[in-house]
């Protein structure tokens, strides 16, 4: 059973026409065959049509669509020989933040992905995809083995946000993030990083200091979600799709202001309704990514990084 | 706590005066309720007399405060973009930058000014939270990049001093960026063997925490700050509990580890004047003449030299890649120069620059 999106009620209702129709035609008659390739037609002109203007709030539901393929779909679907690596010899293993060693189309590398998880008991398990400080901590371990061993780093960056609590704060939240961003700044290997759903603000750049920054078409990246700059600015949470719109957040807008170096187009109807093609773009784009910065020397990969933040927030959308 | 004199006199003298003063001469403690004389809370530099209580100040105070006779020079910070998203709420963000400037007549949230402290060279980039909160966007950004050049220009320490509710969500994702633009800014002053020293003041929040001000070699806190990542009240609705006692303070940071020390306001000056001086002038004011190494020796010379430099009692052997690139210079320039230590106030890093 699908998960349907407020807005694709009309798309919904057409598939369900779809489905049931299916279902009387086990028969075989051949008119209802032609029905249903007339509807099909109408269910992707209607997709095509939603899809190409959404809006900066329906981005932010597509992002967040829980069929969306995750960080734990991408490694499976594109790293052989995955070795997961776990804890941040200091304090604990968080399930947030997936990491390991593994080969991604011949090449061996450093892979690091925030996981959200698919069902309840996953959910709860990856903590929502929000990590704790252990979990910035094991990815700065996984950084200093890319280093050491001079093995790319792949990164897949899928949160809400960094976790807010209690405990969080006391080991040190702020510090876990700021070493991060310094660690993937200073890095000698190439880094890349792919925004697959949701940027959450520090809880992601933490994992997005790239010399290469992916998103993916209908992806979003911002400095706060829209239900929070809405409680804030509007004093009203109900004010999303204002606060969404007036962030920014989209993969378009994005490249638009120099934040991201690449967008990788969705399959009809977004990721979830195309998995598999989804994932085969992300890993063709990290793929020239890594030949593009595999020609590249240690010190000349971190000096591009380094240079490309400095140079932005030189333009505006004008 | 005395409620009497603390709380209900106060109130009293409220009453009894409200006509005769104007209301700008008497504050009230945020924490105690106390009524503080302006003159009197100046002369403790807005630190309540009866609760101890640090009250926030603004950069231009700040920096009278921290340097050697209040004496500092301001340097010019670089025109940014404004406005780059036209980010409108209730309100345009160019109205909301527009009425900051006006009321506070600065151009953003920091200031970065160049000076000594404790007889060291350094430059402090303070925050103004009565800037739209001390917020981090672009010029903030600029501001610390140029904060750190100047440092490495002049070889002198950088000081950050932050009072921020984190980034500026009018710039959206570029006030995200400033994250990692402000770790470049400190990178650039590591990288050159320059201290780099975070005073961390109320409040010091969000992504301004989770960058450069969770970043430095050494980290001061002033009592009863704030610092965190996560606001209270996000804490508290996301987990659904109260929170501790003294939670995101000063001095519970301190026993968790995240920072060096909790410095009353007044002692400022002196512990970061010991500090810059203790990490700059690393050998005793003697004369001392090192023992002449045997012609083209150059290991030998590097040796004899320093066996002949006075050591510490417990100076940290770590110190030796110091002193091997001291003795480096030194036999670059000629012989003449070799039979004296250094002067005092020379600074000695890394000639590799
Ligand atoms: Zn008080």
């Amino acid at each position: 059973m699908r998960h349907y999106l407020d807005f694709e009620k009309p798309i919904a209702e057409l598939e369900g026409k779809i489905e049931e129709l299916r279902h009387l035609s086990d028969g075989g008659e051949l008119n209802i065959a032609d029905e249903v390739a007339r509807l099909q037609g109408k269910a992707d002109r209607l997709l095509r049509q939603t899809y190409t203007k959404l809006s900066a709030w329906q981005k932010c539901q597509v992002a967040r669509h829980p069929e969306r393929p995750h960080s734990a779909d991408y490694l499976a679907a594109l790293i052989e020989d995955f070795v997961p690596l776990a804890g941040d010899r200091l304090y604990g293993e968080d399930r947030a933040i997936l990491g390991g060693l593994g080969r991604f189309r011949g090449h061996s590398c450093v892979v690091l992905g925030q996981e959200k998880g698919h069902d309840m008991q996953s959910r709860v398990t990856h903590n929502f995809g929000m990590p704790r400080p252990e979990g910035y901590r094991k990815a700065q371990r996984l950084m200093q083995l890319a280093e050491r061993f001079k093995l790319p780093l792949v990164t897949f960056v899928d949160t809400a946000g960094a976790y807010p609590g209690i405990g969080a704060e006391e080991r040190g939240q702020a510090e876990a993030i700021a070493r991060c961003i310094e660690l993937g700044l200073q890095l000698r290997v190439p880094v890349i990083a792919t925004v697959i759903g949701e940027g959450g603000s520090g809880g992601a750049i933490a994992l997005a200091t790239a010399n290469r920054v992916i998103m993916l078409e209908h992806s979003i990246y911002s400095v706060i979600s829209p239900e929070g700059c809405a409680s804030i600015l509007w004093r009203s949470a109900e004010q999303n799709q204002e606060a969404a719109e007036a962030l920014r957040l989209t993969a378009q807008d994005l490249e638009k202001l120099g934040v991201i170096d690449q967008i990788v187009p969705e399959p009809l109807g977004a990721a979830h309704r195309g998995r598999d093609k989804t994932m085969a773009a992300v890993g063709d784009a990290i793929e020239e990514a890594l030949q593009a910065l595999g020609r590249l020397d240690g010190g000349t990969l971190k000096a591009q990084r380094r240079d490309k933040f400095l140079a932005m927030g030189q333009k505006g959308l004008g | 706590m005395n409620w009497i004199t603390n709380y209900v006199r106060p109130k009293i003298r409220a009453l009894v005066s409200r006509t005769d003063i104007p209301d700008n001469l008497w504050e009230k403690c945020p924490a105690c309720g106390q009524m503080i004389f302006h003159r009197e809370l100046e002369a403790s530099l807005r630190v309540c007399p009866s609760c101890g209580h640090h009250m926030r100040i603004g950069a231009k105070r700040r920096l009278e405060l921290l340097f050697d006779e209040g004496d500092y020079s301001l340097i010019e910070l670089p025109e940014t973009i404004a406005d780059p998203l036209r980010f409108r709420d209730r309100e345009r963000y160019s109205e909301r930058l527009r009425r900051s400037r006006s009321a506070t007549g600065r151009q953003d949230a920091l200031l970065v000014a160049h000076g000594t402290i404790g007889g060291r060279k350094a430059v402090v980039a303070a925050f103004d939270f009565s800037f739209m909160g001390g917020s981090m966007g672009i010029a903030v950004g600029e501001g610390l990049l140029a904060a750190a050049k100047l440092a490495i220009a002049q070889e002198a320490a950088l000081i950050a001093v932050p009072a921020s509710g984190g980034a500026r969500m009018q710039e959206g994702i570029l006030s995200l960026m400033q994250m990692p633009r402000s770790t470049v800014a400190v990178e650039m002053v590591k990288d050159k063997g320059l201290p780099y020293i975070v005073l961390l003041t109320d409040p010091t929040t969000g992504g301004v925490t989770a960058s450069f001000a969770m970043l430095g070699d050494i980290h001061i806190a002033e009592p009863g700050a704030v610092i965190g990542f996560a606001g209270a009240r996000v804490i508290e609705e996301t987990i659904r509990e109260t929170l501790p006692e003294g939670f995101q303070r000063a001095e519970y940071l301190l026993d968790h580890g995240m920072v060096d020390m909790v410095v009353e306001r007044k002692d400022l000056p002196e512990t970061l004047g010991r500090i810059l001086r203790l990490l700059g002038e690393r050998r005793p004011e003697a004369e001392v003449v090192p023992l002449r190494p045997s012609a083209g020796d150059e290991a030998g010379e590097a040796k004899a030299r320093q066996e002949a430099t006075p050591r510490l009692v417990g100076e940290p052997a770590g110190e030796a890649k110091g002193e091997a690139g001291e003795a480096a210079r030194a036999s670059d320039k000629p012989a003449a120069a070799k039979t004296k230590t250094p002067a005092k106030d020379e600074p000695e890093r890394d000639p590799a620059e």
